[in-house]
């Protein structure tokens, strides 16, 4: 034997050094900097501030709230997301794929824009309200929806059901039903297979989108704010309060440590967990694990969960949709004003762009994102799947996660005092944003293609290697085919993290080139009907341009990658 | 491995790419906060004339902005910080981010606007937050138009008002600090508790207050915080063109608070003649009466001619709240904590 551990090892190694360089230069350094000169700001150090904040009871009470609303926030979004995957798992059916698509659109919307469509639909004035105060001959609105913890809720639902669909699904769908068959012929009934068969074998994917689902809503900013109105605070919200309204740095680096700790710990956790349960099981092709919807009982159960999601989750975007084309006064007929005005620059703004610009320029960032993101991703996703992990692994394994629970607000200042010499003044480049944006997207590209990497048969692997086959074949014709699904799913995310990023207030940008959100929030920002039917236009533009995009994912194939 | 090669060389190129800055005509960089805007004409005249190249740089809101120009202190990422306002001044002052410049300009400006006495941050423009109500809800009610911040308190006008939260919205903390300039520190939480009584609806931030919660955009409450140049944007912004702005400002004394806007040169800037040519530039007639349509904020300077719809619909207070910017930076924290202890617990 020619020490087979130490080529193991090295070959580890390899698979870590590019996703360790990038997080070394754009995650922990900025961030052991900016931590280092707020702290050098206070009299105390870290401990006797984090002492201090902890035993401060707005702070205790901020992060009881922020764990609360992010346990049932991420329950919640598993109770609409499962019977979801369940369906796209599945089934085949004819509108799948559009269906798949549209419930992605949400990702991408800015909040203060998904909070417009919320008010239009469910605010005082809005068109449930109105409807149910005609029907039951109310006085007041019956449905006290805006800034109430409901609302937060409700948000976070809408915003983050699509990656259980995406993770489960998938992972569902390539699911031996062999060996559930076996078990419902030797009399386990359909709950009792549910429980002891198909749940099991799923939960490396339920964990992992769970986890991302729960660090997204233990980190939420807009949703929160905006939604959640002023009686609610995350830890998010209190660190913007701190840096930006008070400037009293140690404590904004205090709670943000204290968020990365939880992240940190939450992480550590479901790692372990995963190691448990992460068994290779046999994966097969759709041809075998899907099924026609052919009984009516099939059929109407698919029927009511797609009307619900639909309800639930374009409802409130097509509302936006109807905004954007209905004139301002009550009863005014439909109108393209909105949308002609977006191409039109009266003042000679030295900043106006074109919305295709915005378009052009929000794409190009969020293509740059796929590609490191996946570059990044796929090495680390790899030395993660292998069956026998090293410490390395382990130690990394959660550590990568810990850029998507930290403070954009602190990371941004980090960037701004850590990256400000040449060669790597990057400051004021344009680069940082699709390399924030992939700081994000990286966990996810990591946790949607381990647990597919991690399902691939040794025994294929091996049978191909005794038949003469090179490593790097076996990679091509082995691996690659089969995670492709994986692949175009964590391209997605990457894809429409990016085009949702809205970095503008924790990055430096050129206000020449605007992404789509950025120039959302400008005409919001502004007074005049006109500004805020703009604002609706572009959003809606927003909507169909990332619907357009996830469609050709969804119809993207290399080979067998696509469908497998 | 051929992949990681040519990635690896890609992030090489990438970072070689963001070093290279050659040797072109001169720069002048200005941060500015993500409300900022210029027509192109105006730039492209101080660029002709000095033979520059002017760079912005949109930094996030203002007190982003002044966060971020006090952390690169001595390594500027700009020459000239335009945007800080009177509310974050003290700040940008304390941490030292301004090399002084007296404006020969300063001349044709109006002193009550200079706060910095050490020629620091130079006044540009001012906007008042006031308060804005849907015209024809009150001629359809037949209520009298409120007039002063005691008929807010008063039964026929419950319901009617939402406003922003001081924490974290810059039009929020503006009306806060109008009712303590108004009430003083003794009586403006008694006050607030009044307003809650009343039923004030709070939001977190304008865009949600204006055009959520405001009758004029499709809400429920016909007043509103907002700036008292929004009435003539409802004009000149308007979907179909009006005569007769939808909406009007309340600018009785005292129930405004003013927001005045400095630009000072950044410390450690290797282009201060650049950039004392671009702060006259800023203060002079030919910049100053670009502002008001761009902005939404009014000049300074007493020989800058405003548009017509301005002179119009505009409604300028003549005696506004009374609350210096060291008060402001003393008391924020103390306000903004006993004010969420009396409205939000």
């Amino acid at each position: 034997m020619k020490t087979p551990s130490r080529l193991i090892r090295s070959t580890n190694l390899f698979l870590w050094i590019i996703p360790l360089v990038f997080l070394g230069l754009f995650f922990f350094f900025p961030l052991t900097k900016i931590t280092q000169l707020s702290f050098a700001r206070a009299e105390g150090g870290f401990f006797e501030g984090l002492w201090e904040a902890l035993s401060t009871p707005t702070v205790s009470k901020v992060v009881g709230f922020t764990f609360k609303q992010a346990f049932l926030s991420t329950i919640l979004t598993l109770v609409v997301g499962l019977p979801g995957a369940y369906l796209f798992g599945k089934f085949q059916f004819r509108a799948k794929k559009i269906l798949r698509a549209l419930t992605g659109v949400p990702f991408v919307m800015p909040t203060l824009v998904v909070a417009a469509g919320f008010y239009a639909l469910l605010g005082p004035n809005g068109w449930v309200n109105e409807f149910l105060m005609r029907i039951l001959q109310l006085e007041t609105p019956p449905i006290q929806f805006v800034n109430s913890f409901a609302a937060i809720l409700t948000a976070h639902v809408f915003y983050n059901t699509t990656i259980i669909l995406r993770i489960v699904g998938d992972y569902w769908s390539r699911l031996d039903p062999r060996l559930e068959q076996a078990a419902r012929v030797l009399g386990a009934n359909r709950w009792k297979t549910l429980r002891e068969i198909t749940f099991p074998m799923l939960l490396p994917a339920i964990a992992a989108s769970s986890l991302l689902v729960f660090i997204f809503d233990f980190t939420s900013f807009g949703v929160v704010l905006v939604l959640g109105g002023p009686l609610f605070s995350t830890l998010e919200v209190e660190i913007y309060y701190q840096t930006i309204s008070l400037f009293n740095l140690p404590l904004a680096a205090t709670l943000s440590l204290l968020q990365i700790g939880f992240t940190l710990i939450l992480t550590i956790a479901y790692t372990r967990l995963i190691g448990r349960v992460n068994q290779p099981v046999e994966l097969s092709s759709r041809e075998i694990s899907q099924q026609p919807l052919i009984s009516w009982r099939n059929k109407i159960l698919a029927g009511l969960m797609i009307i619900f999601l639909l309800v639930f989750l374009i409802s409130p975007l097509a509302s936006l949709g109807l905004k954007s084309f209905s004139g301002s006064g009550p009863g005014s007929a439909p109108t393209l004003s909105f949308y002609r005005a977006l191409g039109e620059n009266p003042r000679e703004s030295l900043f106006y762009v074109p919305p295709t610009t915005a378009l052009g320029v929000s794409l190009g960032y969020g293509l740059i994102t796929v590609v490191l993101a996946l570059a990044l991703g796929l090495p680390a996703a790899w030395a993660l799947a292998k069956k026998n992990l090293t410490l390395m692994d382990k130690v990394l394994d959660p550590v990568l996660m810990l850029p998507l629970g930290t403070s954009a607000v602190t990371l941004g200042l980090g960037f701004l005092v850590a990256l400000d010499t040449p060669p790597l003044d990057l400051r004021t480049s344009p680069l940082l944003v699709p390399i924030a944006h992939t700081l994000v997207a990286f966990p996810f590209v990591v946790r949607s293609l381990t647990p597919a990497l991690a399902s691939i048969q040794p025994k294929l692997k091996q049978a191909a290697a005794v038949l003469g086959a090179s490593p790097r074949r076996i990679t091509r014709e082995i691996d690659l085919p089969l995670i492709g699904r994986a692949m175009l799913v964590a391209a997605t995310f990457a894809f429409t993290i990016s085009i949702g990023e809205f970095g503008a207030s924790s990055l430096i940008t050129r206000p020449e080139y605007p992404t789509v959100p950025i120039v959302i929030y400008r005409l919001l920002s502004r007074p005049g009907a006109l500004n805020y039917g703009q604002a609706m236009a572009l959003s809606t533009i927003l909507m169909m341009t990332t619907l357009v995009g996830m469609l050709i994912m969804e119809f993207f194939r290399v080979g067998d990658v696509g469908e497998f | 491995m051929k992949r990681i090669g040519v990635l690896l060389a890609g992030m090489i190129l990438l970072i070689a790419a963001c070093r290279a800055n050659p040797e072109g005509p001169k720069v002048l960089t200005v941060m500015t906060h993500d409300s900022f805007a210029v027509s192109e004409s105006v730039v492209a005249f101080f660029e002709t004339n000095n033979n520059v190249d002017v760079q912005f740089l949109e930094v996030g809101d203002t007190g982003t902005a002044v966060n971020k120009a006090a952390l690169s202190k001595g390594n500027p990422l700009a020459d000239v910080f335009y945007g800080v306002d009177n509310t974050f001044l003290s700040r940008a002052l304390d941490e030292d981010i301004f090399e002084a410049y007296r404006s020969p300009i300063l001349e044709e400006i109006d002193p009550i606007f200079v706060l910095d006495q050490s020629y620091r941050a130079l006044p540009v423009d001012f906007g008042d937050v006031c308060l804005n109500y849907q015209i024809s809800y009150f001629v359809e009610n037949n209520l009298p138009a409120p007039d002063s911040l005691e008929d807010l308190i008063h039964p026929d006008y419950a319901d009617l008002l939402t406003v922003q939260n001081p924490a974290t919205s810059s039009p929020g903390l503006a009306f806060l600090m109008t009712t303590v300039g108004y009430f003083g520190e003794e009586g403006y939480l008694g006050y607030w508790e009044e307003l809650v009584a009343n039923g004030v609806n709070i939001v977190n931030d304008w865009e949600t207050a204006y055009y959520s919660a405001f009758s004029q955009a499709g809400g429920t409450d016909p007043i509103v915080v907002s700036y008292g140049s929004s009435p003539p944007f409802e004009v000149l912004f308007a979907e179909e063109p009006m005569d007769d702005a939808p909406t009007a400002a309340v600018t009785s004394p005292g129930t405004c608070f003013r927001q005045i806007e400095f630009v000072g040169i950044l410390n450690g800037t290797s282009n201060r003649e650049m950039a004392e040519k671009w702060v006259d530039y800023m203060l002079s007639p030919a910049f100053q009466e670009d502002i008001p349509l761009n902005m939404y904020v009014f000049p300074v300077n007493k020989n800058a001619i405003l548009n017509e719809t301005f002179q119009k619909y505009l409604e300028v207070p003549e005696i506004t709240a009374e609350i210096s910017p060291n008060m402001i930076a003393v008391n924020r924290e103390t306000w903004i904590n006993d004010w969420t202890e009396a409205v939000l617990r």
